[in-house]
């Protein structure tokens, strides 16, 4: 115990002294927090939409004013016939093109009315999608009020969608969590592994291996600092979403911090079993950075797990990440409680076992 | 009983046998030398003793103690300085001495007068980072490091290396007096100039030992004859000296060449034969511990 506490005494004076460490772990949550969550957004704004008005009826120049009103759309008021405005489309300087064809409001009643027209442009297929099914609402709503107003009876019902959990679908809600796993992820997969490392690289591991120290208390030593700082990390991320962005969890704050201990633990012997098998940092760094790409991509942070393919889907169940990461969003957006979530909680405790042992076999192997 | 005894150790990596059935004892209180060129197996027996590495084959105890069942205890009471810097760059030269006196569990004010001559020398800088000494200061610092829990047993390997030649006196002069002390002392240098300060010296070459004894008894074995010759041509000198009768070895050394003879050498029928030669020079001299070392290298 002695040992312990005079090693990680040591490891802590040996990160306040590192120039650039102690700035690190403050800025990085802070940045990654403020930065992050506006970037990385599927949201598409700023649809650029060119309206050729062929109609010239009160009607018409309404939809034109509510998709100029409405906040996703920019009005490319440049072009004056479909021609010109394919053009533009070609050009990429117009998304989607709406045609509103003549006589569609003296038609609107009659057996057979006039259709309006959307052409998008699908290069970009987030973009072009979204950005005609956000026009499609538009219109839809500002003729549902038009027909109210006329009194009139609806040709169609308009489907009611309501999103639950996230009311506005807004997407930083869902990527806020999940930035602070990518966090915990560098700072407590990386940072601990290289330290292990540096200590070999430096030769300093061989003067502590000839002192009394055994093995474990050695790398506890070197790895307790990185859970604190972990923790710390989270923390400072939560406090940054609660001031910045509002978002507060829901569900209780121990099961955030139960699985985030989890998770550290198990992430961190993953980091030491990997810095034993290296020799120095460059084979440490590229091995982590193998790992986390596919915890990136491939544990629902960014894309979420159900559209991808079967086989990848499966895949998923052997990476820790994504029980984390359902349980943060789950806690964090809607709430859920320990016993909705035993079972993510129980993958992350086998992973904690899993990976801790095949960190104690491969320090062993170094005699 | 013996602080060190060896027997017959090998250690190899993959193809390359670093060491191949090593023996030798060290006696209490002695200062023993490991002399070798580079590549000889010096650092890896070191690393053996200190029970970071094990043996292939053989064994060995330090203090009484087995290398490979008691390493917890040989831990506990020998001293290493590896041979490359190992201590905390980022650490002042105070809170390295410190973190290590307290992994050992001991006060540095406990060992201070073990310790003192030393660290007195580079005390005026103990709160200067260790990455930032000088090679001599680092070495006086990595000595005091390996000997605050009072070792009964060091291993330097090494020390010498990379440090000036006033340091390198002054830390002979060092370890005499922890000598005094009653602690062995194990040690390899590759300077074969520094054999001298040791009571008993083991010559290892390839991982082998070519030939163990006192520095004064080394030299006194060779039972050759030995001349060092000169000439306005050196590089000509050598050649045709290694072609002429009678002669068994012909090696640079430093200014001269020296030259091992057989007994029916004969110094006129050598000038005779080396006649080309211009300004030839010829005169027998002592052999040192190098020549002994080429001596049985060759052999």
């Amino acid at each position: 115990m002695r040992q312990l506490f005079i090693l990680i005494q040591k490891e802590f004076t040996q990160i306040f002294r590192n120039p650039f460490l102690p700035k690190l772990i403050i800025v990085f949550p802070v940045m990654v927090m403020l930065v992050m969550p506006w970037v990385t957004t599927m949201d598409v704004r700023n649809v650029s939409v060119a309206i050729i008005d062929e109609d010239g009826s009160s009607l018409s120049r309404r939809i034109t004013s509510d998709i100029r009103a409405a906040e996703y759309f920019t009005l490319n008021d440049e072009p004056t016939t479909h021609g010109e405005a394919m053009a533009l489309l070609e050009d990429c300087e117009v998304d989607v093109i709406l045609l509103i064809p003549k006589d569609f409001e003296r038609d609107m009643t009659s057996i057979d009315p006039q259709k309006l027209d959307i052409s998008a442009n699908a290069v970009n297929a987030t973009k072009g999608s979204l950005g005609s099914q956000y026009l499609v609402q538009t219109i839809g709503s500002t003729l549902s009020k038009y027909m109210s107003e006329q009194c009139m009876q609806q040709t169609s019902d308009f489907v009611v969608v309501q999103n639950r959990y996230n009311p506005t679908l807004n997407y930083r809600h869902l990527m806020i969590p999940a930035l602070m796993i990518m966090l915990l992820i560098l700072i407590c997969g990386f940072l601990s592994a290289v330290n292990i490392v540096i200590e070999k690289e430096n030769g300093t591991i061989e003067q502590i291996n000839v002192t009394p120290v055994g093995r474990f208390t050695f790398i506890l030593a070197k790895l307790i600092p990185f859970w604190l700082i972990g923790l710390f990390v989270v923390s400072v991320a939560m406090v940054v979403a609660w001031i910045v962005y509002d978002l507060t969890p829901i569900g209780s704050l121990g099961n955030i911090y139960l699985a985030t201990i989890l998770f550290i633990l198990g992430f961190s012997g993953f980091g030491v079993a990997v810095a034993n098998l290296s020799n120095n940092i460059q084979q440490t760094m590229f091995v982590m950075f193998f790992f986390i790409i596919i915890f990136m991509l491939l544990s629902g942070l960014l894309t979420p797990i159900s559209s991808m393919p079967e086989w990848a889907q499966n895949f998923t169940i052997i990476l820790p990440p994504r029980y984390y990461i359902e349980i943060m969003r789950a806690v964090y957006l809607k709430g859920t409680t320990f016993v909705e979530l035993w079972h993510n909680f129980a993958a992350l405790g086998i992973f904690v076992i899993l990976f801790n042992t095949l960190a104690a076999i491969t320090y062993k192997k170094q005699a | 009983m013996s602080a060190i005894k060896v027997e017959n150790i090998s250690k190899s990596f993959g193809k390359v046998k670093a060491l191949d059935g090593i023996s030798f004892d060290v006696k209490r209180g002695e200062l023993f030398g490991l002399i070798g060129p580079d590549g000889a197996g010096k650092t890896t027996l070191f690393r053996v003793l200190a029970t970071l590495l094990n043996p292939d084959e053989g064994g060995a105890e330090v203090d009484g103690f087995d290398i490979v069942k008691d390493y917890h205890a040989i831990r506990e009471r020998v001293g290493y300085m590896p041979g490359r810097f190992s201590l905390y760059q980022d650490l002042t030269v105070e809170e390295n001495l410190n973190f290590f006196a307290a992994l050992f569990g001991v006060k540095v004010e406990d060992s201070y007068d073990l310790v003192a001559p030393i660290y007195r020398q580079i005390e005026p800088f103990k709160t200067r980072r260790a990455g930032k000494l000088s090679g001599g200061m680092k070495q006086k610092l990595a000595l005091s490091c390996a000997l605050i829990h009072r070792p009964s047993v060091l291993f330097l390997d090494e020390p010498t290396t990379g440090v000036d030649a006033v340091s390198r006196s002054e830390f002979w002069d060092m370890l005499a007096d922890l000598k005094q002390r009653g602690i062995t002392i194990l040690v390899s240098t590759p300077y074969m100039d520094e054999a001298s300060r040791c009571d008993r010296i083991a010559l290892c070459n390839e991982g082998r030992i070519l030939g163990i004894d006192t520095p004064t008894d080394i030299v006194a074995g060779f039972d050759s004859s030995l001349y060092a010759i000169k000439g306005d041509n050196m590089y000509q000198l050598l050649l045709a000296a290694r072609k002429a009768n009678g002669v068994r070895e012909c090696y640079p050394f430093g200014e001269a060449h020296h030259m091992i003879a057989d007994a029916e050498f004969d110094v006129e029928q050598f000038k005779a034969e080396l006649v080309e030669v211009k300004g030839l020079h010829i005169e027998p001299t002592k052999p040192s511990i190098e020549d002994m070392f080429i001596k049985l290298m060759k052999q």
